[in-house]
């Protein structure tokens, strides 16, 4: 790696010369892949406000459980800024503890979401009917989807945490599976503010 | 030579060396950059001939209605009725998948897949991209979207039929049309494998120009062809996500039942379930992408274009801070119009008048490319190759069309023009030829570099010529048509009677139409031969500044087998007054130049002496 950084130094002979852009070059490219998640968000929120804004448009009560999930997703992300700070202090027993704790406040969360779609069928909200339905399916679905990606990096995190290939010197899978951990649980609290004022 | 050896083991990346290559991983499941773009190069040449192939067979019908098209049937087969006739359904299925591939397969995957693939790291100076491995993914990705949208071609329903824009309704409910049944279906697939290909593209030329970069080439330095490709790539990022959205809800309409565009619609006289749909909301979400996208489409031709009509006229191009600052505005800008498309859609006029402002303001970064392209040209040294011909025809095309979309971007205007003619003139000249022509430009200039042999500028010339002036004689006679009142995507006219008079026009567009579309089997031919037979290129055929004519004629797995060289200067030092040559290449410090050296150059010098103590720090010296 040192070598390949080393192609990345840039010097602008204008002025001083520029530090080298240290950015690794997948965790660049996770970022830029949140960005495209980002904007699919966008354009599904904005088709929200937009369809909405037209008129009828059923109102229903939002699963009282997704309050709960919220909270659980919240924590999950703090294990997970626990489990990258045990890290970087090589403490590897609480690193286990604490990457093993954001993956079952994970399911949790999953299991949570199932629940809450539950509750909508109870409430006679349907995936098929009026688009105010269809959209809380679609959004909160595709969110799932992407948590789920999540998980998975999670449990690949752990394993690598188990056979000991994460510590303050091989950070980098733990520094991407947060960054990505961290903008999932913000991606639903965004959606869940959303859904919430736009009822 | 052993020290020569020692500096490769030295520099060239690990995996680079000791390299056995097999025909597989040389040519197949390759991760070297320049084999990826020729294989987007390859593929979109392959639909770029089945793309226009589709177009005679549609302009056949317009130019000739009363003709026995009998003779089709062994290609067609049922397509063909039984009196000889197109299928009305085919027809409509032959637009759509017209449009779809010349504006997804052909000018965004073979245009930017091809150079944004094969240029960034020989312009931008290193190995290959950030990621080989995303790289190849994303072809293969592309290929397997190719394959899908190629079959639909063939099932008995036919492929799409809806337009490449595909508005719901009609492509919602299989029961419309044939064409939104299984074709449909699988043009929706196909575009998702599409839409993951460009955004894995994307993100990794984006990763590479701005992590990757060689010593000294900040970028303030950086070619305009590598600009562009990093904001088209940008452009993607941040817009087919919206349409993987748009496309997304459309499944769910199509497949489960929901109604996010469908309400209130009868078929045969019986009301379907769904209600409270909203179809423009369609609209608004596929023109969010639809009209960056042709911007995608445009911006790198506009990037090959600088870099060829600077080299061929000798002169530094007019202008560079106006051309990136112009791009950077249109990419902005790209966003916020996209309704121009909707203006007589029920849309509320008042947004109309808002849009319409904005897109009136894209025209003027627009017209400051068109002006440093024409100074540029001003009074330089030109050098007629066949590239620069074909830069030429694009700045044409990107003036003769960019006049009309300054007519249709005025919503009153548009309500008589929407849906004419008029509108697939304008984006022929200014979209599909333009761009068509900065491919063409970029594939006659760059053909050394990839193939190591030069294509034939007689046969060039040829079809050069035959091609522009093909081009105007197929898309100029629709404005008149246009203007007339001739909607796009009719089967026929044949049962107005106020079209009768422009019958004669339509033949004349048909028939300029095949004879352009066969000049093209020039340029395959030369293409072909040049690869095998052409004459073997000199490293630096057009006297080009830029980082690319640094390698060997046929570059290896990571470009340099040297080290990586280092930039000191801008790439358009062309006719220096006081240099020895009429151009220094972006490798050459001012330390060299002392003779031509404008005063703040020389006080560069000190600094690239800094530059060069880096150098020596990282790798060994060269000798
Ligand atoms: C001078 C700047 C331009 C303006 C003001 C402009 C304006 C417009 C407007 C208002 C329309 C909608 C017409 C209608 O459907 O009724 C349109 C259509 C279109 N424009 Fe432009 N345009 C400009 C430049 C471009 C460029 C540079 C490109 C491509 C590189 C382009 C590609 C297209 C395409 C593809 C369509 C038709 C899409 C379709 O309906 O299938 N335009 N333009
Ligand atoms: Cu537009």
């Amino acid at each position: 790696m040192s070598t390949h950084l080393s192609y990345v130094k840039i010097i602008d002979p204008n002025k001083e010369p520029d530090a080298p852009l240290s950015m690794h070059p997948q965790k660049f490219a996770l970022w830029l892949f949140i960005v495209s998640v980002v904007m699919i968000f966008a354009a599904l929120t904005s088709a929200y406000i937009v369809r909405q804004a037209e008129g009828d448009w059923l109102v229903f009560n939002m699963p009282s459980i997704f309050w709960f999930n919220t909270l659980v997703v919240a924590l999950s992300s703090v294990s997970m800024h626990f489990a990258y700070i045990y890290a970087k202090k090589d403490n590897q027993n609480k690193l286990k503890f604490a990457t093993a704790i954001t993956a079952v406040l994970g399911f949790a969360f999953i299991y949570g979401q199932v629940k809450g779609w539950g509750d909508l069928v109870d409430q006679g909200v349907y995936f098929v009917g009026n688009p105010a339905g269809s959209f809380m399916y679609v959004l909160t679905g595709l969110h799932l989807v992407h948590l789920l990606s999540g998980i998975i990096f999670v449990i690949v995190l752990l394993a690598f945490v188990f056979y000991n290939k994460v510590n303050s010197n091989k950070m980098l899978n733990m520094e991407m599976c947060s960054t990505y951990w961290h903008f999932l649980s913000g991606l639903w609290i965004y959606l869940f503010l959303f859904l919430l004022l736009n009822n | 030579m052993s020290t020569l050896s020692q500096n490769i083991n030295s520099d060239v990346h690990e995996e680079h060396e000791h390299h056995e290559e097999n025909w597989v991983t040389k040519y197949l499941f390759t991760t070297d950059h320049k084999m990826i773009g020729k294989q987007f190069l390859i593929t979109g040449l392959v639909w770029a001939l089945i793309g226009g192939a589709l177009s005679l067979i549609f302009r056949l019908q317009l130019g000739f209605p009363d003709m026995n098209l009998d003779w089709l049937r062994p290609i067609l087969g049922e397509w063909i009725t039984d009196s000889g006739k197109i299928d009305p359904n085919f027809y409509l299925a032959l637009v759509t998948m017209h449009g779809t591939i010349m504006v997804f397969f052909v000018l965004t995957a073979g245009l930017s897949g091809t150079f944004s693939n094969f240029l960034i790291p020989l312009q931008i100076g290193a190995r290959d991209m950030a990621s080989g491995f995303m790289n190849a993914l994303s072809y293969w990705l592309f290929f397997i979207s190719s394959v899908i949208m190629l079959s639909s071609l063939f099932i008995e329903t036919g492929p799409a039929a809806g337009g490449w824009v595909v508005y719901p309704p009609l492509s919602a409910l299989p029961q419309a049309v044939p064409g939104s049944q299984l074709g449909m279906t699988l043009w929706l697939i196909a575009m998702v494998f599409f839409i993951a290909s460009t955004l894995i593209g994307g993100i990794n030329y984006i990763a590479t120009i701005i992590n990757m970069r060689t010593k000294g080439l900040s970028f303030n330095k950086l070619p305009l062809t590598i600009w562009a490709f990093f904001l088209t790539a940008i452009i993607g990022l941040l817009s087919f996500p919206v349409l993987f959205a748009a496309a997304l809800l459309l499944v769910f309409d199509r497949s489960f039942g929901t109604s996010f565009y469908l309400s209130e619609i009868y078929i045969g006289g019986e009301a379907l379930p769904n209600v409270g749909g909203s179809a423009v909301l369609y609209q608004h979400l596929f023109w969010f992408l639809g009209h960056p996208e042709v911007y995608i489409v445009l911006l790198p031709a506009l990037g090959i274009t600088s870099e060829i009509i600077a080299t061929n006229a000798r002169k530094p191009i007019f202008g560079y801070k106006a051309m990136i600052g112009s791009m950077l505005g249109i990419t902005v800008l790209s966003f916020v119009v996209w309704a121009h498309h909707m203006f007589v859609s029920g849309m509320n006029p008042f947004l109309g008048s808002i849009f319409m402002f904005l897109t009136l303001i894209i025209a003027v970064p627009s017209a400051i490319k068109v002006f440093n392209y024409l100074t540029t040209l001003w009074k330089g040294n030109l050098q007629f190759t066949t590239a620069m011909l074909f830069s030429i025809g694009l700045v044409s095309f990107f003036i003769s069309g960019g006049l009309t979309g300054i007519f249709l971007g005025n919503a009153a205007l548009d309500i008589q023009l929407h849906d004419t003619y008029f509108v697939v003139a304008h984006f022929h000249l200014v979209m599909g030829s333009a761009s068509f022509f900065g491919m063409m430009a970029g594939i006659y200039h760059w053909f050394p570099k990839m193939y190591g042999r030069m294509m034939d500028e007689k046969l060039g010339y040829l079809h050069f010529w035959l091609t522009f002036v093909g081009v105007y004689l197929v898309f100029f006679p629709m404005h008149y048509i246009g203007i007339a009142g001739f909607p796009r995507r009719y089967y026929s006219f044949t049962n107005f009677d106020a079209f009768s008079s422009f019958t004669d026009l339509n033949t004349f567009i048909s028939i300029a139409a095949i004879l352009t579309m066969s000049a093209q089997f020039i340029f395959v031919f030369n293409f072909f031969y040049s690869m095998y037979r052409g004459r073997k290129a000199p490293l630096n055929p057009w006297k080009s500044t830029t980082l690319e004519w640094t390698t060997p004629r046929v570059p290896g797995h990571g470009n340099w087998p040297g080290k990586v060289p280092v930039v000191y200067r801008w790439p358009y030092d062309y006719s220096k007054p006081g240099a020895e040559d009429d151009f220094i290449p972006q490798t050459v410090p001012y330390s060299e130049t002392k003779s031509s050296n404008l005063p703040h150059e020389n006080e560069l010098i000190e600094l690239e002496e800094e530059i060069n103590r880096e150098d020596e720090k990282v790798t060994e010296p060269q000798n």
